[in-house]
């Protein structure tokens, strides 16, 4: 589960934005002991705004992204650090700030 | 098969977006006074043609530079007027010059312009033309530049239409190339006084 919390005012486009040229928020985890076989994000909200004629599909205030692992056939007991990237693209309702690409990481165990 | 324990992983990861952006409405607006106008930095990107833009070659035409990108609603939202601005006050010595700061340059922005039936020259933008006006943060960012090439106002966001639209009328109807109008009535000033000390009876 990775929680997000966003800076009052600004919103960040879903993972499916309502226009083809809106960078989608996109979490991706690297190859590990760990494989991402499914991501669930919030409903979005359709939210409008002062720049554009139809509603946004976007993601405001806290939210969390929930990523399904299953552990691959080489995985071995013990801990492991999972690494990915999030990339999302936030705005406010007069300007954007330019896309931006964060390293992410979670700390796990697995046991057999 | 094994298990996977991430119990109290999570809150480490707590990310906080958009947390090193600038306030979201900076003073923006009226036209400076001339004294006050500095030099807009020169740049040279290339068209969708492959021809470079210099915009000293501007220099003579009042020009709004638009920094945006693609991506950006509120840039979207200002393109309408900026097509407007172009068709009415080209003929004026009027250009809007449109600077993308798409990273894929233009294979998101090709499509764009054709699809928006943009009808100013757009470019594709650099970090080091970004650097040169100032570290362009945030999108839409705006300069409009007078004839002179310095920079009269600049816009951080979306603001209104009309601001845009009174700030390009102002340098349009304002004197052509003013600075060397000054200049010029200095030097006649004193001419005029070294005429006056020079008929002057000793």
């Amino acid at each position: 589960m990775l929680p997000l919390d966003l800076r009052p005012g600004y919103h960040v486009n879903s993972n499916k934005p309502s226009d083809e040229y809106l960078i989608p928020l996109r979490l991706t985890w690297n190859p590990g002991p760990l494989e991402a076989v499914g991501f669930v994000f919030p409903q979005p909200r359709m939210e409008k705004y002062s720049f554009s004629e139809k509603p946004l599909s976007v993601f405001t205030g806290d939210f969390q992204i929930v990523t399904h692992f299953k552990a691959t056939a080489n995985a071995a007991p013990g801990p492991a650090t999972l690494t990915g990237k999030l990339r999302y693209q936030a705005c406010n309702n007069s300007m954007c700030l330019p896309p931006k690409t964060l390293d992410v990481s979670l700390q796990v165990e697995i046991a057999k | 098969m094994s298990r996977i324990h991430v119990a109290a992983a999570s809150a480490a990861l707590a990310l906080i977006l958009a947390s090193c952006s600038r306030p979201s409405n900076l003073p923006t607006g009226e036209l400076k006074a001339e004294a006050q106008r500095k030099q807009a930095p020169n740049f040279t990107l290339k068209d969708a043609d492959g021809n470079a833009v210099n915009l000293t070659d501007y220099r003579g035409k009042v020009v709004l530079v638009n920094f945006w990108a693609t991506w950006c609603g509120p840039c979207e939202a200002e393109i309408p007027w900026f097509i407007e601005f172009e068709k009415k006050y080209k003929d004026q010595g009027f250009a809007v010059l449109g600077v993308s700061m798409d990273d894929d340059g233009w294979k998101s922005v090709r499509p764009y312009v054709a699809s928006h039936k943009i009808n100013y020259r757009i470019m594709i933008g650099s970090e080091l033309v970004s650097q040169q006006f100032g570290e362009i943060e945030s999108l839409p960012t705006s300069f409009v530049l007078d004839r002179e090439g310095r920079i009269a106002s600049n816009h951080i966001g979306l603001v209104d239409k009309v601001d845009y639209q009174n700030e390009i009328v102002k340098l349009l109807e304002a004197p052509k190339n003013s600075a060397m109008r000054d200049a010029g009535t200095g030097v006649l000033a004193g001419l005029t006084g070294a005429s006056v000390r020079a008929g002057q009876r000793p």
